[in-house]
């Protein structure tokens, strides 16, 4: 790399969903939770699993798989919750696992490859590819909103 | 230095001292001749000017130095306090508080004020300055002095002995200047220089409290002394940071002649010599001063004593004290059941102990978030001033229960919707005066503004006796607007009527005015009070006045609710919306097209079934012979929400669902059960229609 100077890195949590890897800036995260119990709340999204009492404030829960319509699965042992800031809000992600911290250079970064073609692709604002690894960067702003 | 750390303490500050400067105006503007006043004035306005500086907000620093010129040439009676000066620094305070919002919203707080500030100049300068101040001269000997101090017979007869013997007799007042650090110490030096060349008689205030330092800027002194009244205020000048020597005699006749004049209060008289600590070397060429007497009650307001010491905490901080504290309650609730389990009696015991004193700490956390609706009301007289000057109509404002306290969340929500009731009051309430005789009502309309608490809610009133709600146009005005029909218009009570207002895209003026055509009606008033739990209502007798009531919670973070339970979720129903719980056969519910409903007290009252409402997932199907039914009311109406059981009333912390869950049909918000989960609390006024 010749221009490694100029290199930018993101530091990203990276967690598992189904089959695939998913990255998120750190800046965004506020904590990863083990499941707790989770309290339904009447006619939301079904996504919308609930809230949790995440030490005395009243958060929401959105299950993942059910917002990229992926196939449910029961919750296991390593299910965690990601909390996320965005703006004035903040919302849980039910994720299958939360496996790593990661830098990655903003340079290896690039835009979603446009031959996927499942309801997820409108909730990714890349893809970056380390190694052998091949991270999907989310699009928060498309994840919270809109509630519909 | 580091600005932001300070910034926030300097805006509540800032905002606070320009508080102090509109109460005081309005002060000021009943009283023109009172000084005391002015000195209040000139003292926060002093005070913002310094802080500004030092916070590098050059023009409000700017503009206050200009408007502190103005009250000093009051204060030292160069110019004479007149509406249109009035109106001058009232504005000029307007500007410094846009100012200082500018600057609390994260702007550099910089404004156009060229027009204010050249006429602060031209009224500094002296244009409106009262030539009879200049014109009366003064020779020393003829002087009459009017007493600052109060003399016993006993000082009495000392100073005219004194004066049998060829002393003179010197009412001396000393200024020291307000940056003066060790005031003690000068008040030291001057009465050693005082010693030295005579006898002091008295002090005001008293020798004890000038060495505690417990006095304004000024005292005064009585004393006897050989030498002449400049070379005494030469001497005295002489001590540093002395700003000001007054020295006055005091004639022997003017003690009957006080005696006299004191039922009336009106000792006219004037000082001998005033000379400013910047003209020392000019000290013969004294300057007049027609002295009104007003220096004691300045001296006596400064020595009231200082009310309890508080500490501003941030908001954030105390909603981060709360949140903790409700974890600790939920480890109490945990600790509680252990306990049960185990049954130890030391741990008992100690968890019974633990109970009581949290309990005592929850309401000093409560009571620490209560604000007297004073912080809001403070802000109306002004606007009441600024509206009936706009408007050409007299108003009285009266404020009645300032100290009334309601939750700072409450108090935060509640100033917008009054501002919008008030304008409405003085602009379609209060006619002008020529109406107003007409009617033979007094030219002055009134308005007042009322608070106090009532069981577990605080009131706030906003009365006025201007020419009432015209119920004919008010409803004509529904029709036209399609917000009644015709035929429903028939069957509405008075208060239906009038509440028609308060309707969405309502507006009873005829002339859209500058003052509450604003494009938002009262309906944005009853939302906003709505959405505190509160309620408005109003009153109105044609001709005579009208009431509008607002019903607040007195706080909003803490209610008290009926648990219940619906298939293993927990539930929260407001107790302020309860009347009461009953549980009814299943033979007694009757159907009413499509619509399941009950007899209660010869009611008919309709059944809501929260666990359909709230889509429940049930395991299997029950077939209770019993319901449990909460009947609960929304203004007459009442329904009855069937559940599976009650668990009890409790107190609960409300809590809302965040910024991302927001408009969930039936549900207020949330709470944390002791067992650390989280409960929702019902909105009963969704589901009465």
């Amino acid at each position: 790399m010749t221009n490694a100077v100029e290199q930018e890195n993101i530091k990203v949590i990276v967690f598992q969903l189904a089959d695939k890897e998913y990255a998120i800036p750190v800046s965004h995260v506020q904590g990863i939770e083990k499941l707790m119990h989770i309290t339904r709340v009447p006619k939301t999204e079904k996504y919308v699993k609930g809230v949790i009492n995440l030490r005395g404030v009243v958060t929401p829960i959105i299950d993942l798989r059910e917002r990229f319509e992926l196939p449910i699965s029961d919750h296991e042992e390593t299910t965690r919750i990601i909390i996320i800031s965005l703006e004035d809000m903040e919302v849980g992600f039910v994720v299958d696992s939360a496996n790593d911290v990661l830098d990655i250079p903003a340079s290896s970064i690039e835009p979603q490859p446009e031959v996927v073609g499942s309801l997820e692709e409108e909730f990714i604002s890349g893809v970056a590819k380390i190694d052998k690894r091949l991270l999907i960067l989310l699009h928060l702003e498309k994840v919270l909103n809109p509630l519909k | 230095m580091e600005v932001n750390q300070y910034l926030e303490m300097f805006i509540e500050e800032s905002k606070e001292h320009l508080q102090a400067c509109s109460e005081h105006l309005l002060e000021l503007e009943k009283n023109p001749d009172d000084l005391a006043i002015v000195g209040e004035i000139f003292r926060s306005a002093h005070t913002l000017k310094g802080m500004s500086a030092t916070m590098g907000f050059e023009d409000l620093a700017d503009l206050t130095h200009k408007m502190e010129n103005v009250l000093d040439a009051i204060r030292n009676e160069k110019i004479h306090v007149s509406p249109e000066i009035l109106d001058i620094v009232f504005e000029s305070v307007d500007h410094l508080e846009e100012m200082v919002m500018d600057i609390a919203n994260g702007g550099d707080g910089k404004r156009d004020v060229s027009s204010t500030v050249a006429q602060l100049k031209r009224i500094e300068s002296g244009e409106e300055a009262a030539p009879e101040v200049v014109a009366t001269v003064a020779t020393e000997d003829k002087q009459q002095v009017s007493s600052v101090l109060e003399y016993d017979s006993f000082e009495q007869t000392v100073i005219t002995q004194s004066a049998e013997q060829g002393f003179n007799a010197f009412e001396i007042s000393v200024s020291l200047r307000e940056d003066c650090l060790l005031k003690a110490a000068r008040v030291f030096m001057v009465f050693e220089i005082l010693e030295k060349d005579g006898d002091v008689i008295k002090s005001t205030p008293s020798v004890e409290k000038l060495e505690d330092e417990q006095f304004d800027q000024q005292f005064y002194v009585a004393f006897v002394t050989k030498e002449s009244a400049e070379d005494m205020q030469k001497k005295l000048l002489k001590v540093s940071e002395v700003e000001e020597v007054n020295v006055a005699t005091i004639n022997q006749i003017q003690f009957s002649e006080k005696q006299q004049y004191e039922a009336s209060q009106e000792a006219a008289a004037t000082a001998i010599a005033t000379v400013e600590a910047v003209e020392t070397t000019d000290a013969t060429t004294a300057k007049p001063a027609s002295a009104k007497s007003t220096a004691p009650a300045k001296a006596d307001k400064s020595h009231a004593p200082v009310g309890n010491k508080t500490i501003r905490v941030n908001i954030e901080r105390l909603d981060i004290l709360m949140n903790l504290f409700e974890e600790l309650v939920i480890d109490r609730g945990r600790l509680q059941s252990i306990s049960t389990e185990v049954n130890h009696g030391e741990l008992n015991e100690t968890v019974e102990r633990m109970s009581r004193v949290m309990g005592d700490l929850q309401t000093i956390i409560l009571t620490m978030r209560m604000v007297p609706v004073e912080t809001v009301f403070n802000r109306f007289p002004k606007m009441i001033r600024q509206l009936s000057r706009d408007l050409n109509k007299k108003i009285n404002l009266e404020i009645i229960g300032a100290e009334t306290e309601l939750d700072r969340t409450v108090i935060d929500e509640i100033g917008d919707p009054l501002v919008h009731l008030i304008r409405n009051s003085v602009d379609h309430g209060i006619e002008n005066p020529t109406a107003r005789r007409a009617k033979g009502k007094p030219e002055e309309g009134t308005v007042v503004l009322r608070a106090y608490h009532s069981g577990n809610y605080v009131f706030i009133e906003i009365e006025d006796d201007g020419a009432g709600i015209n119920r004919d146009k008010v409803l004509s005005k529904a029709i036209s607007k399609g917000i009644v029909t015709h035929e429903q218009s028939l069957a509405m009570t008075d208060n239906q009527i009038n509440e028609l207002i308060l309707a969405s895209g309502f507006s009873t003026a005829d002339v859209i005015s500058d003052v509450s055509g604003r494009g938002v009606g009262l309906d944005v008033v009853k939302t906003t009070i709505e959405s505190l739990g509160g309620n408005i209502s109003i009153e109105s007798t044609q001709d005579v006045g009208s009431i509008f009531s607002i019903q607040l919670p007195l706080t909003l973070s803490i209610i008290s609710v009926m648990l219940v339970e619906i298939e293993k979720e927990i539930y929260a129903i407001p107790l302020s919306s309860i009347i009461e719980t009953s549980i009814i056969r299943s033979s007694d519910i009757m159907n009413a097209h499509n619509q399941k409903v009950i007899d209660f007290r010869g009611k008919v009252v309709p059944l809501v079934f929260l666990e359909e409402i709230f889509e429940v997932p049930r395991k299997e199907l029950q077939d209770d012979e019993f319901h449990s039914v909460v009947i609960v009311r929304k203004g007459e109406k009442l329904a009855g929400l069937v559940v599976d059981s009650f668990i009890g009333q409790q107190e609960i912390v409300l809590k809302s669902l965040g910024n991302y869950l927001t408009n969930i049909f039936a549900i207020s918000g949330a709470t944390i059960l002791g067992n650390g989960k989280v409960a929702l609390i019902v909105d009963c006024n969704a589901l009465i229609k």
